[in-house]
């Protein structure tokens, strides 16, 4: 069987069930529970260690009670935020107020599910999967301003319309970046984006394609953090210095949604920043560079790396893109609301137009490294 | 004349920002990388190791020589300083005549920390101590004796 065309659990599915709608039912619910599981799992984790890296960052040592190294702080807080009231504001739009919280999240998990975490590990592969993403990710706006509106409250209005113009227009320059990435692989395929990088370090689109690549990725990291809506880019929330933004009304579960979100979205934006730049699924690897004495060595030690599965390897790709995330978040002061609207339609939507165009002429005259 | 000034800025900008924003980056990651400049204390825990900064004020404390004597004199200046009634002296006289420190009352439960009594001393007689465990069961304990023995030593 080969490991790398196979659909392996879906195919096993199907073999052994008697009707196809078994297999289908069977099926969906592996994916979604697959799915829920990668999301929400993590989700624990990484507030923990979002809290210990803004610690350590300051001189800190962050929760170290509950737990080992405060391990747990994070199920107490979970725990604490569901047994708490969930209140309905007087005027809300009831429908729209409990159905916004599920929209990001759902964005999230349609992102989650066309991302391969291995040679056989991906719940869809639509072959226009690079759209799909764009268009999924776009829930998340559509969230962030029903809450805004159906809260009947003026300033979580003013936040939700802060946030939706901050999040749509950075999603321009952030589909610029994954078409950029589509234009170099030649697919917008997202596991063909990955098998297009197959090789060493230098084969990753970072470095393949020269200075295009580390501009792409700098720029992506940019627009991700700002789509996001974590710090610097937070001014949808801002806890210093506004009240909460679109979720002022929002409490207990249907608060935790929003808080969910944004940390499935953070996973899934590094797994897409993995994929197109970071070789996705496939392991990290030394380039030799043709030089004779170190070729066996490189190699020998190449093949122990490559022992490790994919998924290993996207998940450090993904906790490493996680971590720089913290850090802009834990080092940067957070600029003004126009100076973020300038920075995107100013200098990152030129920028990513005029990457496009030289990407495409990198391309005419093969300057992309072999 | 105008676009290559703008220009100019534009780049000039670009690249500075770029540098301040690595500056930025460096120092918050040479704060991750050296867990031995994190100052939070485990304090229950290494209540036996706990080191406090030499500065910090937590009561006012009277030194006391190997002999047990200490320097104050009973002149009353350090109550006197005292803006919120902290420190009672009560001097008493010795078998010469001579009036001397009876009992140094100091009343932790009123104390500011604010310094002035030790900044007043003409004598050297009272400090500034670590000490902050200051919880007591009863509001008597709150009044401390400072002195351990009375008169001048």
């Amino acid at each position: 069987m080969d490991l790398s065309t196979t659909n392996f659990i879906g195919d096993l599915v199907r073999e052994y069930s008697p009707y196809s709608w078994v297999a289908s039912i069977v099926n969906g619910v592996i994916a979604i529970v697959a799915i829920m599981a990668v999301g929400v799992g993590p989700s624990p984790m990484l507030i923990w260690w979002e809290r210990k890296v803004a610690a350590f960052t300051q001189a800190r040592l962050g929760p170290m009670r509950v737990g080992p190294w405060g391990l747990l702080q994070t199920v107490c807080d979970v725990i604490k935020l569901l047994f708490k009231e969930l209140i309905t504001p007087h005027g809300a739009d009831k429908l729209l107020f409990f159905l916004a919280p599920a929209l990001p999240l759902t964005g999230s998990f349609l992102v989650l599910a066309v991302i391969p975490w291995d040679h056989n590990l991906q719940v869809a592969n639509p072959g226009m999967g690079v759209p799909f993403i764009i268009a999924v990710s776009s829930l998340g706006i559509l969230g962030t301003l029903l809450a805004g509106w159906s809260s009947n409250n003026k300033f979580s209005l003013l936040g939700a319309l802060r946030c939706g113009a901050q999040m749509i227009s950075y999603e321009v320059s952030l589909s610029l970046i994954m078409l950029f990435v589509v234009l170099m692989s030649g697919s917008a395929d997202v596991r063909e984006i990955v098998l297009s990088q197959q090789g060493n370090v230098t084969d990753w689109w970072i470095i393949k394609a020269p200075f295009l690549g580390i501009a792409a990725f700098v720029m992506y990291m940019i627009s991700a953090t700002a789509e996001l809506n974590r710090g610097p880019f937070d001014m949808s929330e801002a806890e210093q210095e506004l009240t909460a933004g679109f979720h002022t009304e929002y409490s207990s579960t249907a608060f935790a949604m929003f808080f969910l979100a944004e940390y499935i979205n953070m996973v899934a934006t590094s797994a897409l920043a993995s994929v197109f730049f970071l070789g996705g699924f496939l392991p990290f690897a030394f380039p030799d560079f043709g030089f004779a004495p170190i070729v066996g060595v490189v190699a020998s030690i190449n093949g122990a790396l490559a022992i490790l599965p994919g998924f290993f390897w996207m998940a450090g790709k993904i906790l490493f893109l996680i971590t720089l995330f913290m850090f802009f978040r834990w080092t940067y002061p957070r600029p003004r609301v126009d100076q973020l609207m300038s920075l995107e339609w100013k200098f990152l939507l030129p920028a990513n137009l005029i990457l496009l165009g030289l990407g495409a002429v990198f391309i005419a005259f093969g300057l992309i490294l072999p | 004349m105008a676009a290559p000034v703008i220009l100019d800025t534009y780049f000039k900008r670009t690249v500075l920002g770029a540098l301040g924003l690595l500056k930025g980056m460096s120092v918050t990651l040479g704060y991750f990388f050296r867990p031995s400049r994190i100052l939070t204390e485990q304090y229950p825990e290494n209540r036996k190791t706990l080191k406090l900064h030499p500065a910090f004020r937590g009561e006012v404390i009277m030194p006391h020589d190997e002999n047990g004597d200490h320097k104050c004199t009973g002149c009353t200046l350090c109550e006197k300083a005292c803006p919120n009634a902290t420190i009672s002296v009560l001097n008493t006289k010795n078998i010469a005549g001579k009036k001397v420190l009876g009992k140094y009352i100091y009343r932790i439960d009123q104390c500011t920390l604010c310094g002035l009594c030790i900044e007043a001393c003409p004598f050297d007689a009272i400090h500034m101590g670590n000490g902050f465990e200051h919880a007591r069961t009863q509001r008597d304990g709150f009044d401390l004796i400072l002195n351990k023995k009375e008169g001048r030593g």
